[in-house]
């Protein structure tokens, strides 16, 4: 069945937009139920050792202090790890707030102060007196590289990179080489919104948990098997989320700690984190990475070496794929592949944007860009001739890639053609101008979804599907897809999400939403269309009568008959004839699951291309990115306005990546030193310059009906790495450390 | 092994200074709380007064998301305490515009996708009113420098921009009957002006 294209595909302005610019949007800090309690959390200082004291009378005693809960008095609670897993949780023992005084990260959670207003409860708890015994702490991946293991498949998903060919034969074939060593430190999501919970208290154990997460029901999985709630006494609601970026893909531990003071207190309580306390749980890893290059005579990749090794925390294995993506990007015959883990005293690293394939594209694109010069090639022209026409990794076809137009109008809009490969041939005045390109792969990913759609006797139709929008454009979308799929007008159609009441939905993340959610919204419509059709034979309609659902379609508020549009039957009525005040269906999830157990027939991939000019000071060494064409080939665009931001957001992450962001550890304390917002660098306005986004054709019939891709993370690889190599060209400095800052280049 | 204090107690702590009455002007209304004197303004408004449009995303002047207006200035309401506003003028987000009526800047904001989770929004349209009020920025340029103390995880700092440039564009027209003056800065290639032409090579 071939859409309408009523809605899909046009440009539509985000349906939360009023909410949002009015101030009305709540997010999970913002309700103000009556007789409320602040928690405030007080924070390890130091990274290792034990808790051998609490001094928390002299607190107790001040009016208004409700309780200091610690590992003291915290009640028995779940005792099996297993309890304590999220859905998508790394392998290992996940980290349980106060449970023993051991110290395992700076900044570990240690007390949870509560009081009558934020202001009582800030203060009371600055002055908790808790006394340490310290112990040495390892932070420092460089100090322990020979350490680093293997990972198996702890989490979800995570496919220990595969080798192929012989790579030591590729190097020798080789008549031009390539090898670094490169690198990037810890960087944390830092979303707008700091992470926070207000419980609501109803009585009796029952909660309404309005929490900042991208996964509604992976918070409330992971407080009902703590807390031995059912799913009715643990509501959580989550119908506006201040950015995640993967932070809020894990419960974090303000979660925790604002159910338990609800519960123990048996009053409503709202525990919010500071900026400060943002850098106390999960991050993108340091990364330290090798990779080595061999090309042909004709600038045909012999050999593919990419090693990485990353830290991980005492407890959890965090795993990504970091370096599988070099298997797949080009073609290779011969290809080396390793991937290994070293275990610090800091926390669990976690997904952030693009997890893994951001830190490997910035080796390999820059390898790329360094491979490129080696063998005298453009490294646009280098990239083509290695084209890979068929996944080698997987050893599958491809569903469709159209890189191919990616680097061809990416290239004409940037006016690549214009270059001079030389470093510092080009120059504006003073300036020196560095052209740098890059790109990247991602998975097209599909996860099991349910919506529910309900057509009410006015012909309004309600969507909903617990899934969430962090700003990704969720509501519009998917208000759309129903729109288009009923042929109702889009005022017709309210999309709801963000709650566990409504049919379950996977966490938002991996850039499955839109095709999980999108595929559920659209099967359900499919359903309730069924539905329609027989309500229409049950009123003996006779141009109806033997119609079956593939002889009729939605159009203008109407179901018409496909062989003679104008016999047709108005919804409303339809309703209104059922004698019900409305008509409902839900999608089944069995579809997803069977998807996922069948054996892949085609390698999904969503790919884009990055052009990227600097202008460098020669004096300063000061660089502003002033011009950024990213082409991005990802199937079909639902929204292309909220897609266009979705993917300006990804460069700006990529410029910040390149320049900027870095979470500095300061060893000595092993606590990360510049846990705020002035001092964890991201660009602010002025530092942006002129972004274009472009969508190249892509039809795919294979990933899901509706031909989506995602676009949450495509956006942002190969920017970085883009960035870098066009200080590379602007400067002839070749940086491999990011972020490139001013002291590496003068 | 070292033994370290946290908050070391060297005294008995002291209760919280008594709670004072404080009267304040937000959005054309008075309003009179019973709060400790060391509230700040942007708490006062989201925790005593559920105007939680006014957003805290750093506590420390370093984020702009708390960005309101006294007296028609913009200012960081994490970095003032609410006694010190008594008598002014305070307008926050929920005093802009309606549903049914927007602000111009609200709906060239939604026009422009100028936001995408949408927790910076009401501190950047705050502040690029205070950036109309104080009538100093012409050019692309000069609004992103002035709207660089307003932070955008997200990154939607190209389509605020163009945003905040169609308004100042259509006051400019309106009132003054003024077109803004094209950037001379050499940073000038910006999001709402077509392509810049490529640079020539070096000869
Ligand atoms: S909350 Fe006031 S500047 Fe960040
Ligand atoms: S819209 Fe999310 S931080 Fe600006």
């Amino acid at each position: 069945m071939t859409l309408q294209t009523d809605y899909i595909g046009k440009p539509t302005s985000r349906i939360d937009g009023p909410a949002k610019v009015l101030g009305t949007a709540k997010y999970a800090a913002e309700f103000n139920v009556p007789n409320l309690l602040y928690g405030h959390v007080v924070s390890s200082p130091i990274a290792k050792g034990k808790i051998t004291k609490i001094n928390a009378d002299p607190v107790l005693a001040l009016p208004g202090v409700h309780q200091v809960f610690s590992h003291e008095n915290v009640p028995s609670l779940a005792w099996l790890d297993r309890s304590y897993k999220d859905d998508v949780a790394p392998g290992g023992s996940p980290f349980r707030p106060l449970h023993k005084p051991e110290i395992r990260f700076s900044q570990q959670p240690v007390a949870l102060v509560v009081a009558d207003t934020f202001e009582l409860a800030r203060y009371a708890a600055s002055i908790l007196e808790i006394e340490y015994e310290e112990e040495a702490h390892e932070t420092e991946l460089t100090q322990h590289i020979d350490e680093a293991f293997e990972p198996g498949r702890g989490k979800t998903g995570y496919q220990p990179p595969k080798s192929r060919g012989n790579f030591g034969r590729g190097w020798e074939q080789g008549v031009a080489h390539v090898e670094a060593n490169y690198s990037h430190h810890a960087q944390h999501h830092n979303p707008m919104e700091m992470f926070a919970t207000t419980v609501e208290w109803l009585g009796d154990k029952k909660l309404n948990v309005y929490d900042k997460t991208q996964g509604a029901f992976n918070s409330q999985q992971y407080i009902m098997k703590i807390f031995g709630l059912s799913k009715d006494e643990a509501r959580v609601i989550s119908k506006y989320t201040g950015g995640g970026f993967g932070s809020g893909l894990r419960p974090q531990h303000q979660l925790f700690l604002a159910v338990l003071a609800s519960l123990e207190l048996q009053r409503s309580v709202r525990v919010s984190l500071t900026r400060q306390q943002m850098f106390s749980f999960g991050h993108r890893p340091e990364t330290l990475q090798h990779v080595a290059l061999a090309t042909a005579e004709d600038g045909s990749l012999t050999g593919i070496n990419h090693f990485a090794v990353a830290e991980t925390s005492q407890f959890e294995d965090f795993t990504e794929n970091v370096v599988g993506w070099s298997g797949t990007l080009y073609d290779c015959k011969n290809v080396k592949l390793g991937y290994r883990l070293s275990k610090l005293d800091v926390y669990t690293p976690l997904d952030m944007r693009a997890p893994g394939a951001a830190s490997g594209s910035i080796a390999l694109e820059i390898a790329m860009d360094e491979m490129a010069y080696a063998a005298g090639l453009d490294p646009l022209e280098f990239r083509i001739r290695n084209y890979s026409d068929f996944d080698q990794a997987q050893n599958l076809p491809y569903s469709s890639k159209n890189l191919r137009a990616c680097y061809r109008e990416g290239a004409a809009k940037f006016g690549w053609d214009q270059r001079t490969p030389e470093p510092g041939s080009m120059r504006d005045g003073n300036l020196l101008v560095g052209w740098g390109m890059g790109g990247g792969i991602w998975d097209a990913q599909k996860q099991p979804a349910l919506a529910k759609v309900s057509l009410d006797a006015d012909g309004h139709l309600t969507v909903s599907s617990g899934s969430n929008d962090i700003g990704t454009g969720t509501y519009t979308i998917m208000t759309q897809i129903a729109a288009e799929s009923m042929g109702l007008p889009i005022e017709a159609v309210t999309f709801v999400l963000g709650d566990t009441e409504l049919p379950e939905a996977p966490v938002q993340g991996g850039s499955w939403t839109a095709a999980s959610v999108g595929t559920a919204v659209q099967e359900a419509c499919a359903k309730l269309g069924e539905q329609l059709l027989k309500q229409a034979q049950k009123m003996d309609h006779p141009a109806f009568k033997d119609a079956k659902i593939d002889d009729v379609q939605f159009a203008n508020g109407q179901m018409r008959l496909r062989s003679d549009l104008t016999q047709a039957v108005v919804l409303r009525d339809l309703v209104q004839a059922s004698g019900e005040p409305k008509i409902e269906a839900q999608n089944s999830k069995l579809p997803g699951m069977v998807d996922m157990i069948k054996p892949p027939k085609y390698s999904m991939h969503a790919h884009n291309a990055v052009f990227v000019e600097v202008k460098v000071d020669p004096d300063l060494m000061t660089v502003h990115v002033t011009r950024v064409v990213n082409a991005v080939a990802a199937g079909r665009i639902i929204n292309p306005k909220t897609a266009r931001s979705q993917v300006l957001g990804s460069v700006v992450w990529g410029i910040s990546s390149a320049l900027m962001e870095e979470s500095v550890m300061d060893h000595r304390f092993g606590r990360f030193m510049n846990h705020n917002y002035a001092e964890y660098h991201i660009p602010v306005n002025a530092d942006i310059h002129n972004i274009d986004v472009i969508f190249v054709h892509e039809e795919d019939a294979e990933v899901n009906p509706l031909g989506i891709k995602g676009l949450g993370e495509v956006g942002l690889l190969g920017v970085a790495a883009a960035v870098a190599n066009a200080i590379y060209h602007a400067t002839g400095k070749r940086v491999r450390d990011l972020p490139v800052t001013i002291d590496k280049l003068l | 092994m070292s033994h370290i204090t946290q908050a070391p107690l060297d005294r008995l702590p002291v209760a919280l200074a008594p709670t004072q009455s404080v009267t304040l002007h937000i959005n054309g209304q008075d309003h009179t709380l019973q709060i400790a004197p060391w509230t700040t303004l942007l708490d006062a408004l989201r925790e005593y007064l559920d105007l939680t449009g006014t957003k805290k995303g750093c506590d420390h002047g370093q984020c702009g998301a708390c960005t309101v207006l006294v007296d028609g200035k913009r200012i960081n309401s994490c970095l003032s305490l609410a006694v010190m506003q008594e008598g002014s003028e305070i307008q926050t987000i929920e005093g802009l515009g309606t549903e049914e009526n927007l602000h111009p800047l609200q709906q060239a904001f939604i026009d422009h996708d100028a936001f995408q989770c949408g927790y910076c929004t009401p501190g950047q349209i705050c502040s690029a009113q205070g950036l109309l009020n104080e009538g100093k920025a012409r050019t692309e340029a000069e609004v992103r420098e002035l709207m660089s103390g307003n932070l955008c995880r997200c990154g939607a700092y190209p389509n605020i921009l163009s945003a905040v440039m169609e308004v100042l564009t259509n006051e400019e027209s309106g009132t003054k009957n003024l077109k803004p003056k094209e950037d001379v800065g050499q940073w000038a290639a910006g999001a709402t002006k077509p392509d810049m032409a490529p640079v020539e090579p070096a000869k």
